[in-house]
């Protein structure tokens, strides 16, 4: 069975990437005569193929179930998964509403993103704690994933109509932080790729030092460039001639899991940063306008009404899930249903983002670009409450 | 603004009314210029207070407050503030008596002005307070100021507009048509819009096609629960009684008064339950196995209700509250052995329970009474005199009387925890020794009344109806006319406008009507 679940989750990953694949050719290609005939040919079997997908992972969610006796959101590894189902999930509706096959080239990718990024977890089956055993856990938790899965759709359509307006444009504000946010995507995208290889490779690094009067031990799976301040090695695999990490983190970062992550961000940086050299090195121009000409045919107020239209699908969900049924849950296991939890408040932060976006676009009109870069911030802003409120700040629901 | 309230057709306008209740013309010259008059559509041209040309202090207050950018300034703010609070942990889960030096100690210069700033305990502050004040009445100001005149120009929509409102909205189009043809196209026409799901009115010449209307009461509910939702949280803090919160430690067997509430509690088992095999360390379950009672007339206690309080299964009786949080070790008793000097023979163990011991209790080892003639559950000396802190047993001492069997006299002897008190007595012939320690778990629960939870329930349930019909319903209508050999088509939708036109595409198509909006 649980070699079963492996496998469905694998396989859902290879139908994503060939999901993204076909969407790429359906795009991809001059505006040839038969372009139209091209786009929809293969923009059906894309979407066919992601269907597929989904039902895969629907497929490994259910198995996941059986195996552990729970819905699969009660950690980061389980969670992080169903973003990635809530986000293909997310973008077959939008299709199905405006038939954007430029959509999904870079949905995909993005859902790509995820999986990989949830592989990066501990994958165990754990037992439930006391406060997790509650019907609650599919509700509120689906419901959030759910919803932030839409959000993640608006936002890919955000930054697909930032590339089709600024792409091109070497100079100015937008193009720049269009390209920053583009290195941040390759970032995360090589933080990933450190631990996946890194941790396949076995490498194993220990370093004991002291927290709170105490000594810890702490683990890396990837080569430790930052030490814990004051770190004795007690054990470390050598990278390239290391063996003692490069520097030691400063002596604030006194939790006892910060070095750490301090560790694996900055090799993320640092492959981010390779990866985009090569980039550059290679196509001797900006990623933005790199992509620019897949996109600058996309009538972009199709794009703009995506991205508009994906967030206002999300945004009674949002307040149901991660609100309404949070506080709901909060009040029967906490016996308050509102405690500024980091998380709780993130969430609230997430919510009041969301409603000045919708104020200044229903009242304000703010369209276009500006409606662009406040859904990139709104996705921003989930992806904060999801990685570093659970990861570096504790609270009640630090769970994994 | 405007002075001349009387439109051309006729009407006469309340003051401060962009767009002729009536015919649609825009009343004033300068609007007349304009190519498009899509913001004075948002709420249909209607007179809103907030606009009124004169303002007294009251005026200016609610234009202020009827602002939707003042809102989002609020909005903004209150995002920001509560993202600084997060940054350091808050006061309240410092469990810290001296919280500025907690924070001076753990964060450095940045705790000190953190601290000194307010942002430790900033959710109780006087001022996120008022900002939540703030924002509530901008609801209640901004929603009056809109939906009053709002419902008022929707409720008496009149079907024929004039061709100068129909050829000023974001969408609108002119065509000729032969007078012979009409008939036809305005059959196919109506099929169409009607196929699209829309109510359509004729009226001569014109028609009003319109769906979707309940997507603009949309924002006024969900704004009307947002304040019944405030209104629930304000009512905690004003009406006495609605809101408690206490915590209690509850020993297995122990009948407790719970505070502030006419009830006792009586714990008669605590369990905590872990996994078994590899997961041993991860915790299962913890339950509380309890009895609640109330005094009848003549004091004594009634059971009223019974309830395995586990996380997730709080005991809920009336307004009350019981939540599983939390459980600690209490000691509950010492376990102490009699050593005979000479020999260092153990004589045997004894237990003294905290909760039970009273003065001249006798405890039997062997052949020996062991009498209790003094006991301090929280030792200090005072002037070099025994005494007592506190009941709580933090540091418990005694001096207990030992007495052979048939013996006249006994000898005295301290037991001070921690400490070898011997040498206090050197002439004894027993001495009494810590054996170990006798513990209790003790149940921890959160006892909890919170009358407004309904109210707040409720106003969350009504502002997520208010999201749903303004978010998943699109107000939209179309205005045809046919005047002097040409129709006239204008359409007007309070958002998505990309699909208006797929739409107006659609119908286009299937009436025959020369119009594309949207390119692939």
């Amino acid at each position: 069975m649980e070699r079963l679940m492996e496998n469905l989750l694998l396989f859902t990953f290879i139908l994503y990437l060939c999901a993204f694949i076909a969407f790429a050719i359906a795009i991809s290609g001059k505006k040839i005569k038969d372009q139209k005939k091209k786009e929809r040919r293969w923009g059906n079997i894309a979407i066919g193929v992601t269907i597929a997908g989904v039902a895969c992972h629907l497929a490994f969610t259910i198995t996941r179930i059986l195996v552990t006796g729970h819905f699969p959101t009660s950690n980061m590894f389980e969670f992080t998964t169903f973003l990635c189902f809530a986000i293909v999930l997310a973008f077959i509706v939008i299709f199905f509403i405006y038939r954007s096959v430029v959509l999904g080239a870079f949905a995909m990718p993005l859902a790509l993103i995820i999986l990989a990024y949830a592989a990066v977890f501990p994958r165990e089956v754990q037992p439930l704690i006391p406060a997790l055993q509650s019907y609650w856990l599919v509700i509120h938790v689906g419901l959030t994933a759910l919803a932030s899965g839409m959000f993640a759709v608006g936002f890919v359509a955000g930054l697909i109509y930032l590339i089709n307006q600024v792409g091109n444009q070497k100079q100015g504000r937008n193009g720049f932080f269009l390209e920053i946010i583009l290195l941040a995507t390759l970032m995360f995208v090589g933080f990933i790729f450190t631990n996946l290889i890194s941790s396949s490779m076995g490498y194993e690094a220990q370093i004991a030092h002291i927290v709170d009067g105490e000594q810890q031990v702490q683990s890396y799976e990837i080569p430790p460039l930052v030490g814990p301040a004051d770190g004795q090695v007690q054990k470390m695999t050598p990278f390239l001639g290391l063996d003692k990490p490069l520097m030691e983190a400063p002596a604030w970062m006194k939790g006892h899991e910060s070095a750490k992550l301090l560790n694996s961000t900055l090799w993320g940086i640092l492959v981010g940063l390779l990866l985009y050299g090569l980039i550059r090195l290679i196509a001797r121009k900006r990623i933005s306008s790199l992509l620019h000409p897949l996109i600058k045919d996309w009538n972009p107020e199709l794009i703009d009404e995506i991205s508009y239209r994906s967030t206002a699908i999300a945004f009674p969900i949002f307040t149901l899930g991660a609100l309404i049924f949070a506080m709901i849950w909060a009040h029967e296991a906490w016996g308050r249903f509102w405690g500024w939890d980091p998380k709780e408040v993130w969430a609230l932060i997430t919510w009041l983002f969301y409603s000045a976006y919708l104020h200044l676009r229903l009242s304000r009109g703010w369209h276009g670009i500006r409606s662009a870069w406040l859904v990139v911030g709104g996705f921003l802003v989930i992806m904060f409450n999801q990685i570093f409120i659970n990861l570096v700040v504790s609270g009640l629901h630090s769970y994994a | 603004m405007i002075e001349n309230t009387k439109c051309e057709c006729g009407h006469n306008n309340p003051i401060g009314t962009i767009l002729c209740e009536y015919c649609g013309k825009p009343l004033d010259e300068g609007q007349q210029e304009k190519k498009s008059i899509e913001k004075e559509m948002r709420y249909d041209g209607v007179a809103r207070r907030s606009q009124k040309k004169e303002q007294n202090f009251l005026d200016r207050v609610w234009s202020f407050f009827s602002s939707v950018k003042v809102a989002i300034i609020l909005i903004v703010i209150t995002l920001l503030a509560s993202g600084i609070g997060t940054i350091f942990e808050q006061e309240r889960l410092t469990g810290s008596s001296d919280p500025e030096s907690y924070y001076i100690e753990k964060y450095g210069v940045w705790g000190e002005w953190y601290y000194k700033l307010g942002f430790s305990d900033m959710y109780n502050s006087w001022w996120f307070a008022t900002l939540l004040a703030m924002i509530g009445v901008s609801l209640v100001i901004c929603s009056l100021d809109r939906v009053v005149p709002l419902y008022r120009a929707l409720k008496n929509q009149t079907v024929p507009k004039s061709t100068h409102f129909i050829l000023r909205q974001r969408i609108s189009h002119q065509e000729t048509l032969k007078a012979e043809d009409k008939e036809e196209k305005w059959k196919k026409l109506i099929g169409a819009l009607k196929k699209k799901r829309y109510e359509v009115r004729q009226e001569g010449n014109s028609i009003l096609a319109e769906k979707g209307r309940i997507s603009r009461w949309g924002p006024y509910i969900n704004h009307i629960g947002l304040i019944i939702f405030l209104v629930g949280v304000l009512l905690r803090f004003i009406v006495p009684g609605w809101y408690l919160e206490q915590a209690l430690y509850i020993r297995e067997g122990e009948t407790l008064r719970l505070p502030d509430t006419p009830y006792y509690l009586k714990n008669e088992k605590f369990t905590v339950e872990m996994y078994e095999g590899e997961f041993s360390n991860v915790p299962k379950n913890y339950q509380t196995d309890a009895i609640l009672y109330e005094k009848d007339k003549n004091g004594q206690l009634v059971p009223v209700h019974r309830h395995a309080i586990r996380v997730n299964h709080p005991l809920e009786y009336n307004e009350l509250f019981l939540v599983q949080a939390d459980y600690q070790m209490e000691t509950t008793g010492l376990k102490l052995k009699v050593i005979e000097k000479q020999t260092k023979k153990n004589l045997g163990t004894f237990s003294v329970d905290f909760q039970k011991i009273s003065a001249n209790q006798v405890y039997k080892v062997g052949d020996l009474e062991i009498r209790a003639l003094e006991y301090y559950p929280d030792f200090v000396l005072q002037n070099g005199r025994p005494a007592t802190q506190s009941q709580e047993p933090n540091l418990p001492a005694f001096v207990f009387e030992v007495k052979a069997k048939g013996a006249n006299e006994g000898e005295k002897s301290w037991v001070i925890s921690g400490q070898d008190t011997s040498s206090l007595t050197p002439q004894n012939k027993y001495e009494i020794d810590l054996e170990g320690i006798e513990t209790a778990l003790s149940s921890g629960l959160l006892i909890r009344v919170d009358q407004s939870l309904p109210i707040i329930f409720a106003g969350g349930f009504i502002c997520l109806i208010g999201l749903v019909m303004g978010f998943y319903w699109h107000h939209r209508r179309i205005w045809i006319k046919y005047e002097d050999g040409k129709i006239y088509l204008g359409s007007h939708t309070n958002k998505s406008w990309y699909s208006l036109r797929r739409e107006i595409d659609q119908i286009a198509e299937q009436s025959g009507l020369r119009l594309k909006l949207t390119q692939e």
